[in-house]
């Protein structure tokens, strides 16, 4: 039994291992994000492009500037000078300069905090989402969202994407016209190809901002199973020591 | 040198065994001197690792302790604080999420164990007793563990369980505040929660869990064949008077339990280390929010472990405008296992000596729970699965009920004389 039990526990890690993707859970209809938490450049592209572009409007309440900058690779100083907006301090977190009050003038409520928005939705999901604005003029601001239909967001990255039209599908009863797929109307400054990699840089980056650990835990993961393993197998030949006398 | 630390510690020990001579007695009892039947298999880890795991969660428990804030205001922000600012916070926090699942798999499969080889049967009784009221605190544990980090699940969890005591008549809605101190789980239940979680619990499961060893040891542990081997032979290589087929606990299955740790602790690494939420079965999705009255969440539901009594919950109607049923059937599911060595009528323990009938009886009641454990696990939206969780209820209950015929009718082979080894 024991000598069963000894086969079953590669077994067991190799499914465990085999299945890691698969425990990410696919959803219907989101666009496979692909992000890499081990690729830094990635990373500093998308806390840059976060910065620039999101940060006016939503906060990263848990995540510190200085955790930042030792996580990114980066200086404090090139966090201070480059992606500190809000006028914190190194030690500070994330806050918005957008007051609640302007907030609910602008898009009728406040922006969420985006530090967990990784770990509540997915990161196919926000890559998706960022991917589906498209022109609409029934919507306050002009801009709806094919994901997340009558967001109030306005698509914060147009200048990059360019903008999309919607090509709508049958009506049916007594409903909308369904949006079947959106087409590239005017090219923005990005090819589409670059444009991903900049939605992937921003998705990976709200990734690590939902779970900073992530970044260390894999790499010590790998020596703590590799020791638990070898100490299973000390732990083996010690039984099979002890136990040489019982028929 | 080597002379004077050997003579200091005798001297130390026989001073202390002189002022303590329960001591090595107790130490003999339980452990050098406990005969355990020489053929436990696989399922005779869980009550070890059962052990295991409750040290992790006290040791980890303890230092989360530290630093959580118990208040509505700032628990959720607290748990992030731990992720983040806190050194190995994460780890210890995993360490403790994963270990609330992985409790629940080696108790669940250690009961199975349990209910597979007629542990519970005469004389043994009192341990299965003993084990279903650790059950029972265990869940009460884990439930008020989960609403701590106060996230949206937390708190509509919270929610839903606890208005099941409003369906109690008469004094339903009085209970229902009284467990959460306002309307609505509030600062109040979760401080409350608090205190019971971190030490009301725990120390009732640590006195639960002695008994349980205890009663154990009064009677001796059975084995997959169900042999009785204090009325057999008498006289192994440690003790005249001890059972043939036993061995000394200590060293034997000490050692063999090590073998076990490494090897749980290498799965339970892999987990902490590599899929921390367990794809949001472990850590789920919607807790990352926090806790919001305004805002309802699409779909409420329990961490996977308590899911099967959740879909029986949502399964079983409201008869005659009583909502009561499906309150009653859930907590029933748990009664019934409390009552199984009452409603085991065979002649043999184990499963090993029984029939085809109680085998398929067994492989249905295991059927049903895992089911009910998807259904509970799911939506709840879809009406043809309503309908087949009713049946798995009914199945589910049926095992039990129906236990003292076909344990009497199926037809038992001879208890074997000795134990046999598989190893």
């Amino acid at each position: 039994m024991t000598k069963f039990a000894f086969r079953l526990l590669p077994a067991l890690l190799a499914g465990l291992f085999a299945a890691a993707p698969a425990l990410a859970e696919e959803t219907a209809g989101l666009m496979h994000a692909g992000t890499d938490l081990g690729d830094q450049a990635s990373l500093q592209r998308g806390a840059q492009l976060f910065m620039n572009n999101c940060s006016g409007c939503h906060s990263l309440q848990y995540l510190r500037y200085s955790r930042m900058a030792s996580d990114l690779g980066l200086t404090e100083q090139e966090v201070m000078d480059n992606l500190n907006f809000t006028g914190g301090k190194i030690g500070d977190q994330v806050h918005v300069a957008l007051t609640e009050d302007q907030a609910k003038q602008f898009f009728g409520k406040m922006p969420p905090d985006l530090s967990l928005i990784a770990r509540v939705r997915g990161t196919d999901w926000i890559y998706t989402y960022l991917k589906s604005f498209y022109l609409d003029e029934t919507r306050p601001l002009g801009w709806n969202n094919k994901l997340f239909p009558n967001a109030s967001m306005p698509n914060p990255l147009w200048e990059m994407q360019g903008l999309q039209q919607p090509v709508y599908g049958k009506a049916e009863a007594g409903g909308d016209r369904p949006v079947e797929k959106l087409v590239l109307a005017t090219p923005g400054s990005q090819t589409p190809a670059q444009f991903d990699q900049s939605v992937r840089d921003i998705t990976a980056f709200l990734e690590y901002a939902g779970e900073p650990a992530a970044l260390k835990r894999q790499s010590l993961g790998v020596w703590v199973v590799l020791f638990l393993a070898f100490f299973t197998f000390l732990a083996w030949l010690l039984k099979k020591e002890f136990w040489k006398d019982v028929h | 040198m080597s002379n004077v630390i050997t003579r200091t510690a005798n001297n130390v020990w026989d001073w202390v065994n002189a002022r303590a001579p329960a001591l090595m007695p107790m130490y003999r009892k339980h452990m050098s001197e406990y005969y355990a039947p020489k053929n436990f298999n696989f399922w005779y880890y869980f009550g070890s690792l059962a052990l295991l795991v409750l040290v992790n969660q006290i040791v980890t428990g303890i230092f989360l302790t530290m630093q959580f804030k118990p208040s509505a205001a700032e628990a959720f922000a607290s748990v992030e604080y731990i992720m983040r600012d806190v050194e190995w916070g994460w780890l210890i926090r995993y360490m403790h999420s994963t270990g609330a699942s992985l409790f629940f798999i080696v108790v669940y499969l250690h009961m199975f164990r349990g209910l597979m080889y007629g542990s519970y049967q005469k004389p043994r009784e009192l341990v299965w007793l003993l084990g279903m009221v650790i059950y029972l605190v265990l869940m009460a544990e884990a439930f008020m563990g989960y609403v701590l980090p106060w996230g949206q699940m937390s708190f509509w969890g919270a929610k839903v369980i606890i208005s099941l005591f409003g369906a109690i008549p008469v004094v339903g809605n009085g209970l229902t505040e009284w467990i959460m101190g306002d309307y609505i789980p509030s600062d109040a239940t979760l401080n409350r929660f608090f205190a019971l979680h971190v030490i009301a619990l725990p120390l009732v499961l640590l006195l639960l869990v002695v008994l349980h060893l205890g009663a154990l040891h009064e009677v001796g542990s059975n084995n997959p064949e169900g042999v009785d081997i204090k009325h057999g032979p008498k006289g192994n290589r440690w003790s005249p008077t001890a059972p043939a087929d036993g061995i000394p606990f200590h060293p034997y299955y000490t050692v063999k339990d090590i073998f076990g740790t490494g090897f749980f602790l290498a799965i339970a690494a892999f987990i902490i280390f590599f899929a921390p939420t367990f794809g949001g079965w472990f850590l789920e999705h919607d807790n990352f929010t926090a806790a919001n009255p305004m805002v309802t969440p699409e779909h409420i539901k329990p961490v996977w472990y308590f899911t099967p009594y959740y879909a029986m919950l949502r399964v079983v109607p409201s008869f005659f405008g009583i909502k009561l049923w499906g309150v009653l059937v859930m907590f029933g599911a748990i009664v019934l296992l409390f009552l199984v060595p009452w409603l085991d009528k065979s002649k043999v323990k184990s499963y090993r000596s029984r029939g085809p009938l109680s085998w398929t009886m067994l492989a249905i009641f295991v059927v049903s729970f895992l089911w009910l454990m998807k259904i509970g696990a799911g939506p709840g939206t879809d009406p043809v699965e309503a309908i087949i969780g009713r049946v798995l209820t009914f199945l589910y209950y049926a095992f039990f009920i129906t236990m003292p015929v076909w344990t009497k009718i199926d037809r038992t082979k001879p208890v074997p004389e000795r134990v046999t080894m598989h190893d």
